[in-house]
């Protein structure tokens, strides 16, 4: 089970772009991706396939499918369930009409699990001024998810989701884009995985806890911003930074810090390195441990609720073909990229099979996730 | 709201410092921004995917248009 709509959120993100200049709706193209996940126990891997077509001058669609194979023995699989394998598919639509210096979008998406549904839906507006050198744009959100428990076919929780989104991009100089984004995302319903359990003392049990589903509060509402810039160097690349900030009303709270660096090899070579530096605090209902079965209103001990950092180290190669067009299509690429996650937690223990309370050591895991795609420019 | 201030202060400065003023990158001025180089993200596909990765396995969530990959599982 997974937060599934805020896929479409990322949607709403990336394919409305804010165009650095003037209203232009995004070029015809073809993307063909196979992702690979590897970390913690956990396997996933699956194609992403985007298509984008405009249909005459003043519209453009597109459509995603995306599909997530999951092979999973998880610290909390191995710690309280059986390893398991899933599949997630999701299909995602939209469509993009310009209008003089503003691009009008609306979209949909669906994901569907064996244990969770997600549908939403999204509109979004995109406004340029002075000449294409400062875009703003604006998108809302909405989705409704189901979760389900699997082995318990009269479990069925609603989740409501809304999401706003505020973005500017601006041209500095000729050589300098400056890009800032808030985004405030509010959650209403079953927020936990129903499957996940907290621990708590408990004398009367050989090791020494015992273990509760677990229980969140039934609203959410966080706030992020995030300020970017690229800067280009000759010879021919470019230097990127990035800082956000996020908040919540389970006080958690994160930064993280991405430094990279795009080098053009040759015409038809470009090479990416890149540095990302993430950090949060824990949600106030967290604990590694509590002292007793239902201590407070909420607990939870979802690692990703908890206090931790993680490094990563990205490598990219793309080979840009057919530079001057082959038929009906103007520009290919093919590309490959690598990614190396080091996650270190502050609180969270790993009390795998075999460990003891005395015995137990903080949790950490790397990860590898690999991105290998070829786009087709029409 | 006092930690966007900073925030909102540059937006101010980028707007008030635009009006009325003349295009300050002239079209022909903009051949480097145009590069596949100068795009926050050159790949849609791909960095959808990194949002996904980081979005499914941290607390954090949102203003997010760069970099991305994975899946939410546990």
């Amino acid at each position: 089970m997974r937060i599934t709509s805020l896929n479409a959120l990322i949607f709403v993100a990336v394919v409305l772009p804010l165009p650095a200049n003037a209203a232009v709706l995004p070029e015809d193209r073809v993307d063909v991706l196979y992702h690979a996940y590897s970390g913690g126990g956990v396997e996933v891997t699956g194609p992403s396939i985007l298509v984008r077509k405009s249909l005459g001058a003043n519209v453009s669609l597109a459509a995603n499918y995306y599909v997530d194979d999951i092979t999973s023995a998880s610290i909390d699989v191995v710690t309280q369930g059986s390893p398991y394998t899933e599949d997630r598919t999701e299909v995602s639509l939209a469509a993009d009409l310009v209008y003089g210096d503003t691009i009008f979008g609306v979209g949909s998406a669906n994901s569907e699990e064996n244990d969770y549904s997600g549908s939403n839906y999204w509109f979004g507006v995109t406004q340029d001024f002075f000449g294409g050198l400062s875009t703003l744009s604006f998108g809302y959100g909405r989705a409704s998810d189901e979760v389900r428990k699997n082995g318990t076919p009269t479990f069925k929780q609603a989740i409501e989701r809304r999401n706003y989104r505020l973005g500017l991009t601006q041209v500095l100089t000729k050589n300098a884009l400056l890009g800032i984004t808030f985004e405030t995302i509010t959650d209403e319903g079953f927020l936990n995985n129903p499957y996940r359990s907290y621990r708590f003392l408990d004398a009367a049990s050989a090791i020494g806890y015992s273990y509760a589903l677990e229980a969140y509060p039934g609203t959410r509402t966080s706030n992020a911003a995030s300020l970017r810039g690229l800067y280009f160097l000759e010879p021919r690349s470019s230097i990127y930074a990035e800082y956000r900030y996020y908040s919540d009303d389970w006080e958690i709270k994160a930064h993280d810090i991405e430094l990279g660096y795009t080098r053009a090899l040759s015409n038809s070579w470009l090479f990416d390195v890149g540095y990302r530096y993430y950090t949060q605090t824990g949600a106030d209902f967290f604990s590694n441990m509590f002292a007793r079965r239902d201590e407070q209103n909420f607990m939870g001990r979802d690692k990703e609720l908890s206090p931790f950092d993680s490094h990563t180290l990205s490598f990219g190669l793309s080979y840009q073909f057919l530079p001057n067009g082959f038929g009906k299509i103007e520009s290919g690429s093919l590309n490959i990229y690598y990614d190396r996650i080091m996650s270190s937690y502050d609180e969270y223990t790993n009390n795998s099979p075999g460990t003891t309370l005395a015995t137990e050591q903080l949790f950490e895991f790397d990860a590898n996730v690999l991105r290998a795609y070829f786009s087709i420019g029409f | 709201m006092t930690m966007y201030l900073p925030i909102y202060v540059i937006i101010a400065a980028v707007l008030t410092g635009c009006m009325g003023s003349e295009p300050w990158v002239k079209p022909y001025e903009r051949g480097n921004l145009a590069d596949p180089v100068m795009q926050f993200d050159r790949d849609p596909v791909s960095s959808m995917y990194m949002n996904h990765v980081h979005e499914a396995r941290e607390g954090a969530r949102g203003a997010s248009g760069s970099a991305g990959g994975g899946c939410g599982c546990n």
